[in-house]
């Protein structure tokens, strides 16, 4: 079985061995040991394994790792800066305490970090179509669309520190 | 701490075997104290050591050189640097009792919020008590135990302190884990004070007294949840993320109806596969909550066993198995409903008199069908069977001690063979009650000698749950002239896998709401066959029965004539206490109040703007539900079109739970319960057919999207009586409040769940 080369989180991996329609979901877990993208119902319905593919929300349960080579994979681990500094939307995720169980939050959060870098003063309407695709058995849907605006806030505030650029 | 001291410790503690005190003090036992204090850890040993009778724990830990930990009971460690251990006891899976339940201890201990640091104790039951995440009964059961747990921890740092400074410590107060000598100003650390502490004799518990609730700092705050920063960076905390070294993956199927044996299997065909290192047959112990027949393909990686599982073809041995048909059973109880049930549950008063003697009778006919728990976190367990006879599991569930038994079963070992650790579960619902996913993964492992980790497939999930049992209530009312409720008769229809007792799930109490409100009442049940295995769904029995008695009180409130609140406030009667009744009263206080009853629809109704004017196709409808111990009604503002299509503007919540604990956690809950209430109202449903389970992905099971959540506002009546749970009775009122609000509407009334039957779409 091959070996690919795949570039995830700004870092150049390789996996050996692994037959080339593995989704992408599982080299992720299984050979690289990100276990944040989760694993929800194997067939794209439930958003729990979103990942950004060259900055686009996709689900990685339906990507076979063949057709991830070449491209700039960001998974939940990856949306923490080098410094360690959070992603807005995971520190408002935090500070509005959004999770339940919390099994599908990353997901939830890869959804809307994707939204707001195309859309930086997303309406309830825009949120919820980006996120219509993930699912969360708990329901902390008022949550998640709150903690959106919360992070949108936080990024206009540092927009406007920094002169606009972001 | 070396091992000859510790030896003696454990020497003493064998020794103390008269000791009184709570029960997880005096059941402590060496194979629990051995494990707690996890001697082959890194860096810190922990001790407790035993003085005699009526004192209990005093903990040291040498933590270097010159310092020592604070550990006065198997809950909490306070360190040098002041930072506070709290360790929490019960499941979390997703209801939030791993914040709940060190806050407790935090409020109690006085401790700075920010010093606290939570972690997940080791599974002891002994040790800590009750394990367990079911029936909302975390925070009653806890509640005592864990305030004395941190009352204890801070009176002997109080003692510590007052000792050092040379003065009594009724003249010292604590604060923000510091301990101030009121006159001088003068003040220590918790961490300061651990070594001092440390060596004093632990008083009993009892004789401390608690806080006022008007002194609580804590309790009652929007605190967000300790795991937080770990859910949202990715971290390892669920059973799905547990891994061990050279660990194997597995998949186990089953067959499609329950019950089926395994004639066959093309094994030599799936072991010849790519990355698959073997795969045999389970015969099973028969048993639906352990190891049913199966097949198990093992291999390296998890899709090298889903893929291979695509090959593999099982002839199926389907002459015991599952025949069950849900849409025969339906017709079934539909011709059963004009009559009277088999057995009779309850007969009150003279129900046929009054039925004769009424102003207006009603009848109707209720139904709701099966439904899946599809926690997010597919069922999984990593176990490690190991050649010395021992197996460690690492597993999701909400009863791990159950696990730990069901394990002993299935592999015929005694329970001191088997370590479990418990991790956090991706949804719960009542789904890891069962443990059958943890003993297929320690089978599997046993027989290929290596770490395990089994992974079902949302198809699995979903296809071998535990059901919710559909129900079915054939009702008749009976009002008088002065539109007073007189009279009620159900003929209430489940199933049962026996012939004798209702399946999980699927009972109902002779004391069911409204019965003791009402002279005249018959209950009479009828069960139907059922071999799928049915259990516990949130709010178990509470969660179809709230609809069926609810949205019925509401009809007859209007053949009455009468407003819906006045009509339930009338039902609900002078404020008095009623009979613990086994179905409701979860645990033995305090149980259902008329009064605490009334209280919350008075408020739902003010919050919900009740009786105010409303566009036209629109609607308030009302409900309340007392299960579990709480007190909960809640209405529903909807707006039907004429094709059906219902838009939810608005629910509010009004609940009565006693003391709250997490603010946040608990709105929390109550949003979560009226959006998993309304996504199953609308549009959730497991049929049967053949004995298979004819959904088996989100397609199939639409869960409620973000788009169609509405906004849900959540009020409190916040009452001195002791907590209760809040991961179930906010549920069962909102899919009644509902339908009351489509018929309020609409003119439609809806009598069988999903709504999505019926026509109804959001």
């Amino acid at each position: 079985m091959p070996d690919f080369h795949l570039s995830i989180n700004g870092q150049e991996q390789t996996v050996k061995n692994v037959d080339s329609s593995t989704p992408l979901l599982w080299v992720l877990r299984d050979n690289l040991g990100l276990v944040g993208t989760k694993f929800g119902c194997g067939g794209g319905f439930c958003g729990a394994c979103t990942v950004h593919i060259n900055g686009m929300a996709i689900r990685s349960c339906s990507v076979p790792v063949r057709a991830a080579v070449g491209k700039q994979i960001t998974t939940i681990e990856g949306l923490v800066s080098n410094d360690g500094v959070l992603h807005p939307l995971q520190e408002a995720w935090i500070e509005e305490d959004v999770p339940q169980c919390g099994y599908c939050q990353s997901g939830q959060i890869m959804a809307a970090a994707a939204l707001l870098s195309k859309n930086s003063t997303p309406d309830d309407s825009d949120i919820s179509a980006a996120l219509n695709g993930n699912l969360c058995r708990c329901g902390t849907y008022t949550r998640i669309r709150k903690a959106i605006h919360t992070a949108v806030s936080k990024l206009n505030v540092s927009k406007s520190q920094n002169g606009g650029g972001v | 701490m070396n091992d000859k001291h510790l030896r003696e410790i454990i020497d003493e503690m064998e020794g103390a075997s008269n000791i009184q005190g709570k029960p997880w003090v005096e059941s402590i036992e060496r194979r629990s104290f051995l494990k707690l204090f996890g001697v082959a850890g890194g860096g810190l040993v922990l001790a407790f050591s035993l003085q005699g009778k009526n004192t209990a724990l005093a903990g040291l830990v040498e933590a270097g050189a010159g310092s020592a930990e604070f550990v006065p009971n198997a809950f909490l460690r306070i360190s040098p640097d002041g930072s506070i251990l709290i360790y929490s006891k019960s499941p979390e899976i997703g209801q939030g009792i791993k914040t709940a339940f060190p806050m407790i201890v935090a409020e109690e201990l006085d401790a700075d919020w920010s010093d606290v640091q939570v972690e997940q104790s080791p599974v002891d039951e002994p040790v800590y008590g009750r394990q367990r995440a079911g029936g909302s009964r975390s925070i009653p059961d806890g509640w005592d135990q864990l305030r004395r747990a941190g009352a204890v921890a801070r009176a002997m740092l109080v003692s510590a302190a007052a000792q050092q400074w040379g003065v009594a410590t009724a003249d010292c107060v604590t604060e923000k884990s510091v301990v101030i000598h009121r006159h001088s100003g003068q003040r220590l650390g918790y961490g300061e004070l651990t070594e001092k502490a440390a060596r004093l004799p632990v008083p009993d518990a009892d004789s401390i007294p608690l806080k006022r609730k008007t002194d609580y700092n804590l309790l009652g705050q929007r605190i967000p949840g300790v795991d937080n920063y770990k859910l949202v960076t990715g971290e390892p905390l669920f059973g799905i993320d547990q891994v061990a070294p050279g660990m194997l993956y597995a998949i186990y199927e089953k067959c499609p109806a329950t019950g089926g044996r395994v004639e066959g299997a093309n094994l030599d065909e799936i072991r010849s596969l790519s990355g698959v290192t073997d795969a045999f047959v389970f015969e099973g112990n028969g048993n639906a909550d352990e190891l049913m027949p199966g097949v198990a393909i093992v291999a390296n990686s998890t899709w090298a066993a889903f893929s291979a599982r695509r090959h593999l073809k099982v002839n199926w041995d389907e002459a015991e198995a599952a025949k069950d048909d849900s849409e025969k059973s339906v017709a079934q109880a539909k011709k059963l409903a004009n009559k009277a049930g088999v057995q009779t549950i309850r007969d009150s008063g003279n129900v046929d008199k009054v039925f004769k003697d009424a102003h207006k009778t009603l009848e109707a006919f209720y139904a709701y069908p099966f439904v899946s728990h599809a926690p997010l976190e597919p069922q999984n367990c990593l176990a490690w069977y190991r050649d010395d006879g021992t197996i460690e599991i690492w597993a999701p569930t909400q009863t791990p001690v159950r696990a730990v038994g069901g394990v002993s079963n299935t592999l015929n070992i005694p329970q001191d063979k088997i370590t479990i650790h418990l991790t956090r579960s991706g949804g719960g619902f009542g789904r890891r009650l069962f443990n059958d996913s943890v003993c297929e993964a320690a089978a599997i492992s046993k027989q290929v000698g290596a770490p395990v980790k089994l992974q079902w497939t949302r198809e699995d999930d979903m296809t071998h749950d535990f059901y919710r049992t559909a129900g079915f209530h054939s009702f008749k009312g009976a009002v008088d002239l002065s539109g007073k409720l007189t009279g009620w008769q159900d003929h209430f229809i489940t199933f049962s896998s026996d012939g004798k007792e209702p399946v999980r799930g699927g009972d109902i109490s002779e004391k069911e709401f409204p019965a003791p409100l009402i002279p005249n009442f018959r209950l009479t049940q009828t069960m139907l066959p059922l071999t799928t295995p049915c259990g516990w769904w949130r709010a178990p029995r509470s969660n179809g029965i709230a609809f069926a008695v609810q949205c019925f009180l509401h009809e007859l409130a209007l053949a009455a004539g009468r407003d819906h609140v006045d009509f339930l406030l009338e039902v609900m009667g002078e404020p008095r206490w009623l009979e613990p009744s086994e179905e409701d009263a979860l645990n033995n206080r305090p149980d259902f109040s008329p009064s605490r009853a009334s209280s919350v629809i008075k408020l739902a109704a003010e919050k919900a703007n009740w009786g105010g004017s409303l566009p036209a196709e629109r609607g308030l409808g009302l409900a309340f539900h007392f299960s579990h111990s709480g007190h909960f009604a809640e209405v529903v503002e909807v707006s039907v079109d004429k094709n059906k299509k219902l838009k939810i503007h608005k629910v509010t919540v009004v609940g009565d739970i006693g003391t709250i604990i997490n603010l946040s956690g608990a709105e929390n809950q109550c949003e979560g319960s009226v959006i998993d209430g309304l996504s199953t109202a609308l549009g959730l449903e497991i049929s049967i057919k053949g004995g298979r389970v004819q959904q088996a992905n989100f397609d199939k099971y639409p869960i409620l999207r973000i788009g169609d959540a509405p906004q849900v506002a959540v009020h409190f009546i916040e009452s001195n009586f002791h907590p209760t749970g809040l991961g179930e009775p906010a549920l069962p009122p909102l899919a009644p409040a509902l339908c009351n609000a489509i018929f309020n509407a609409s003119g439609h009334r809806v009598r069988e769940l999903p709504l999505v039957k019926e026509g109804f779409t959001v």
